[in-house]
């Protein structure tokens, strides 16, 4: 599965409040109608938000001072049976019936805001929640429930927590600050070029991380180019050396690695270097490299894996092609690669190899950056490939042959056309996978608890409060089904869970509108709906998309071309023009990106756009001056200067 | 306000033929201009920024405009073509110049980064203002064109007013010529102070209006002034390979946030510019060696010292272009401290038909977008049918410096004087930006502050950024301020990992709270 850019809901009704995607946060304020300078009214706690914080406590106490909680109602044949359950098993209830007492809506909806359920009967035991009639069955049924019962913080850790990247990581150190006893396992499964490495999952090692810092090192080949239009006089020749770079790159990361354990140590977080795998309800087992065996129990769990690259299943694939959890680190120059995939890892990776000066081939099966705006996604596929990167349309490899060994070696890669018969063949020397990638849950025992996984994605399924199937297990990151997989969400998502979780928090991780930036040569950055996308949800005729083409100041006298770099807004008609799509293609899109980001945050509409003073010369300018919509049909060149 | 506006644009719109009529009768007699026989429906003085906005605005709404521009040279003898002060000798070359300094420091980083490039790299000044002056060029060139294409009638010509309605204007050779316009907009900016009262500064010095046209290298440089505009041509002069030194009077960048002010000169002075604070030149002699001798008092010991230099830059302020306006002629009001023309919030002056946008007008920012975008709501509330106002609160802006600042709203000064030291909350960063790990860059001025109000929901009064790409960075944010941004909804926005920006949006710790600012991993 291929990383797809966030997307937002379903249409908002025309005079919606401006920030109603916001409703849910405690004290979120309401902006003045939308239009020029909106201000919003007066803050102030009223009266009503202060009792229904005071209710919030109330319920909070119940929960966490009974060892069974029910919220019931005296008619409900459902709660009866439950009520009948525990009167059964000898168990004594704290019930309270919300049809006879005078607050009993309010309580509900309170309740609905802590657990996600609207229902009664809801049932917490030892301060889990374990759900309504059926859950509450169903943890009978499959011992859970008695489990829940026994516990009485019999547990070695409040929280384990596997997985330790950026998701697993945050979520851990906020659990230990509010007081928590937690665990951290994590163990990294060589990859099948034996590839390695420490603390800190995919962003910091296989990640964002080095890819950034390879990707900027690929704009240092460019600037030393354009250094000479602007007055610095050197040899020609600039030569690049991959071992330097890797190495200084390496020793970065290793610095990363440390500083993890030591923020984790400081903290007092139990940190276990094993592959951790659950055995029953509330145990899990974790293997070290030696193949040590320890077990541990929780009260509560996150899974926190992550994704890895997924290989092709072909001849030769896993004998003979890397991966981005391989290039990183690769002690050779990769020579002559042909990248396979067209996610942004793949774009990405074939970027900045290019700009090192390697001959470089992509081998796309359909379209490239799937999920994301196809205009913007061509866009960065032709600036590609005017800047040397070949690609290959349309063809999936079938057979991979090692020719020579070496570093690198050589390969020949058969490969044939999605459409017709027709095969190709190629030599290169390095072959780089990078065709989606694969959820860590199949090989964990999540069986074993009854975690229900996408049995085709091996995608966990959560809730918006972030728990699976099992009440007391939650998941963050790259493994939640239909999250964004993105290093600052899975962040988010982990410190707010922890809040929940210990800190009496309600604060859910909004993952409308994230914005998120592709580091391909020409960088693209974005936040909102793809203009596809946006059709789809709005209609075509709602929509207006204003759009230009722009020449960064620092090109002109580099003498690099002019009509390349675009931005788009697509604006929502029904809804006083507001921005629901944001596109960049430029360069430092990702430092443009965020603001308009916090912007959208706040309800931005054309208007406002057109409202604001551009900083001057910037790039980020180009969106306070867009005049020209998509439907004028009108050209947007810019012709010569100014 | 609004009201005020649509009725003053009833007058000028609707019944534009009487009222003029009326006037014409009055007072437009003398030279024949009277109603329905001016030359032009809009007069604009002045080629730079805000006037041509306001020319091509005003053409595309259909009416008859001509723009008149004429660029007196410098002291030195600089002189350039259309576009004003931005184009010319400000905004453009400034940022061009900024990057090739940038481009050293990149050539520095790219050993880190596996290119093997032999250090140390010499810099061709003479290369780079080349580049620089054509781009320049292709620029006034492109002005002309946008007129020609729009069917603005552009002379360059020196205008002066002969009455009210009338402008004379004198051309190179000498040749005057008389326009009538029922509408005049003034926009003729402001060009560097010199401080005359130093002996040698006028022979000897230059100013912004010079250096981007210098054919050779500055040299040595003493750069006087703390300024936005002397702080970022020290810096590129540094980053291009020049020594360089700044002499500060006071303090720096007046009217920006202090604690980033300090941190900007922190920054430079960590990364080779010189700077000799509390001090005042008295004289400038040049020498038999053509080098110049730069005489200066330290303020507080009242001790004199001398240096030597081969460029001396005064950055210590502009001055308006009005004097050579005659604006008592159409009895346009100046304010007698700056000489800046006064304007309400229409940019109307105190003749109904004439108005002034830009760098001329007391008590506007003296910023090209600010200038562009008060022309032309100007020019659509006089010819559109707009009543739309220019808000000038929360306008953006970033200094190039070598570390960049960008910032929108209110400074931490600002803030606490307007609101209180108790009702404000400041949440800060010191931050890595990820580039400069590999590169072994210093960081320690790489720095983000959020001033808020205290009481929830925390509105966000400014945002000061220092570090790479400040501008873009700013960019984004302004916009989030002037929908009444929470210091909440910023903290709701998913950061973009790893960039800068992303800083902004993870400020946790208070001022306040005493924390350590500084931000570890990841």
């Amino acid at each position: 599965v291929e990383q797809s850019p966030p997307q937002s809901p379903g249409p908002g009704k025309a005079g919606d409040a401006p920030n109603r995607r916001s409703g849910h946060v405690r004290g979120a304020r309401v902006l003045s109608p939308p239009g020029r300078r909106a201000r919003l009214s007066s803050p102030g706690p009223s009266s009503s938000s202060e009792a229904r914080e005071e209710l919030r406590r109330r319920l909070r106490g119940l929960i966490e001072r009974s060892r069974v909680m029910i919220f019931s109602k005296s008619y409900c044949p459902h709660s009866t049976r439950v009520k009948e359950l525990f009167s059964s098993l000898g168990v004594e209830c704290n019930v309270l019936e919300l049809d006879q007492v005078d607050d009993g809506a309010k309580v509900q909806e309170v309740l609905s805001e802590i657990t996600n359920q609207k229902t009664v009967p809801n049932v917490f035991v030892n301060k889990v929640h374990v759900g309504g009639c059926d859950q509450t069955f169903q943890a009978y049924q499959s011992g859970l429930l008695q489990k829940l019962l026994q516990e009485d913080s019999a547990y070695d850790y409040d929280l384990i927590i596997v997985g330790g990247g950026s998701g697993g990581l945050s979520c851990a150190k906020e659990a230990a600050i509010l007081g928590k006893k937690v665990m951290v396992l994590d163990f990294v499964v060589p990859s099948p070029q034996g590839t390695s490495w420490g603390l800190g999952g995919t962003c910091v090692n296989v990640g964002c991380i080095p890819k950034k810092l390879m990707h900027q090192a690929a704009l240092l080949g460019q600037a030393l180019c354009d250094s000479r239009k602007f007055g610095w006089e050197y040899n020609q020749q600039v030569k690049h050396n991959w071992e330097t770079m890797t190495k200084a790159i390496q020793n970065h990361i290793s610095s990363l690695n440390w500083g993890y354990r030591l923020s984790l140590r400081e903290k007092a977080v139990a940190y276990v270097n094993s592959y951790g795998e659950f055995v029953e309800h509330h145990k899990i087992k974790a293997t070290n490299k030696k193949g040590q065996e320890t077990y541990y129990t929780a009260a509560q769990f996150v899974i926190a894996t992550g994704e890895r690259p997924r290989y092709l299943g072909i001849q030769g694939d896993k004998e003979y092609c890397i991966t981005s959890d391989d290039l990183f680190s690769l002690p050779y120059c990769p020579g002559k690669t042909l990248v396979v995939g067209a996610s942004y890892v793949a774009l990405e990776c074939a970027g900045f190899l290019a700009g090192f000066g390697l001959d470089v081939t992509v081998m796309v099966r359909s379209i490239l950056l799937r999920g994301f705006d196809q205009e913007m996604a061509e866009k960065v596929g032709s600036y590609m490939e005017q800047h040397g990167v070949k690609f290959l349309r349309k063809f999936i490899p079938v057979m991979i042959q090692q020719l020579e060994k070496g570093s690198p070696g050589k390969l020949k890669v058969l490969a044939k056309s999605t459409e017709g018969t027709e095969t190709i063949e190629g030599v290169y020397n390095t072959v780089l996978l990078a065709i989606g990638r694969d959820s860590c849950t199949r090989k964990m025992g999540l069986e074993k608890i009854g975690v229900k996984i996408n049995e085709k994605s091996g995608k966990i399924p959560v809730n918006d409060v972030e728990q699976t199937s099992v009440p007391y297990v939650y998941a963050v990151g790259d493994v939640s089904e239909g999250k964004p997989e993105l290093t600052p969400v899975a962040i988010q998502s982990g410190k707010l869970l922890a809040r929940r979780l210990f800190g009496a928090s309600l604060e859910k991780c909004d993952y409308i509108n994230v914005p998120t930036t592709v580091f391909t040569p020409l960088e693209y950055g974005c936040c909102g709906l793809a203009e596809e996308k946006a059709i789809e949800v709005y209609k075509k005729e709602n929509l207006e998309i204003y759009h230009t083409l722009f020449w960064p100041l620092e090109w002109t006298v580099a003498g690099r071309e002019n009509n390349t770099c675009y931005a788009k807004i697509i604006c929502n008609k029904l809804d006083h023009d507001r921005v629901i799509g944001f596109h960049i293609l430029g360069p430092n899109a990702g430092e443009v990106t965020q603001g308009f980001a916090a912007a959208m945050k706040c309800g931005l509409t054309k208007q406002l756009l057109d409202d604001t003073i551009g900083i001057h010369p910037t790039c980020g300018e180009v969106f306070t001056t867009l005049e020209i919509t998509k439907s004028s049909g009108l050209d947007i060149t810019q012709k010569g200067c100014g | 306000m609004a009201a005020m506006a649509v009725a003053l644009r009833g007058l000028g719109g609707r019944f534009r033929w009487r009222t003029q009529a009326v006037a014409g009768g009055g007072r437009g007699a003398a030279r024949g201009a009277a109603a329905g026989q001016r030359d032009y429906d809009l007069l604009v003085i002045g080629g730079g920024s805000g006037g041509l906005a306001c020319a091509k605005e005003a053409a595309q709404l259909g009416r008859k405009v001509a723009v008149v521009d004429y660029v007196e040279p410098s002291p030195q003898g600089t002189r350039w073509g259309l576009g004003g002060t931005c184009v010319n000798v400000g905004c453009i070359p400034k940022k061009l110049m900024h990057q090739a300094a940038l481009l050293g420091g990149l050539i520095q980083d790219a050993p880190h980064y596996g290119w093997e490039v032999a250090q140390p790299v010499p810099h061709d000044w003479r290369k780079m203002a080349e580049a620089v002056q054509n781009h320049v060029k292709s620029l006034n060139w492109g002005h002309r064109v946008q007129l020609q294409d729009r069917k603005v009638k552009y002379f360059n010509i020196k205008a002066s007013f002969v009455d009210e309605h009338t402008v004379c204007g004198v051309a190179k050779g000498g040749k005057e010529i008389l326009l009538s316009a029922d509408h005049i907009i003034i926009a003729t900016g402001g060009r560097p102070r010199y401080p005359t009262h130093i002996e040698g500064a006028l022979e000897y010095g230059i100013t912004s209006d010079d250096i981007f046209w210098l054919k050779e290298s500055p040299g040595k440089t003493l750069v006087v002034g703390a300024s936005y505009v002397a702080l970022e041509c020290a810096g590129f002069l540094t980053g291009i390979g020049l020594d360089t030194t700044v002499m500060i009077r006071s303090i720096p960048l007046r009217g920006f946030d202090q604690q980033m002010s300090s941190m900007v000169i922190e920054h430079m002075a960590s990364h080779g510019t010189q700077f000799l604070r509390g001090c005042a030149p008295s004289r400038v002699r040049k020498l038999p060696d053509g080098h110049l001798q730069v005489t200066w008092e330290d303020c507080t010991t009242g001790k004199e010292d001398t240096g030597t230099f081969d460029t001396v830059l005064w950055a210590i302020g502009r001055v308006p272009d009005t004097r050579s306006l005659n604006l008592e002629k159409a009895g346009v009001d100046t304010s007698p401290d700056t000489q800046k023309i006064l304007v309400d919030s229409r940019e109307g002056t105190s003749v109904p038909h004439i108005y002034a946008i830009g760098d001329v007008v007391e008590g506007r920012p003296e910023l090209t977008p600010t200038a562009i975008m008060a022309g032309r709501l100007l020019v659509q509330r006089l010819f559109g049918g707009s009543s739309d106002l220019m808000d000038y609160d929360n306008v953006p802006t970033t200094v190039f410096t070598p570390l960049e600042y960008g910032c929108v709203g209110l400074s931490e000064e600002e803030a606490v004087a307007r609101h209180g030291q108790e009702h404000v909350e400041v949440y800060h960063a010191h931050y890595k930006p990820l580039e400069f790990t590999v590169a072994g860059r210093d960081a320690s001025q790489c720095y983000v502050k959020m001033v808020c109000l205290r009481e929830p929901p925390q509105l966000v009064l400014g945002l000061h950024f220092l570090g790479p790409n400040a501008g873009e960075v700013t960019q984004g944010f302004a916009l989030g301020i002037k929908c009444g941004a929470s210091y909440a909804q910023v903290m709701r926005t998913v950061g973009i990992h790893p960039t800068c920006s992303e800083e902004v949006v993870k400020l946790r710790i208070s001022k306040r709270s005493g924390l350590d600012p500084t931000v570890t991993g990841c």
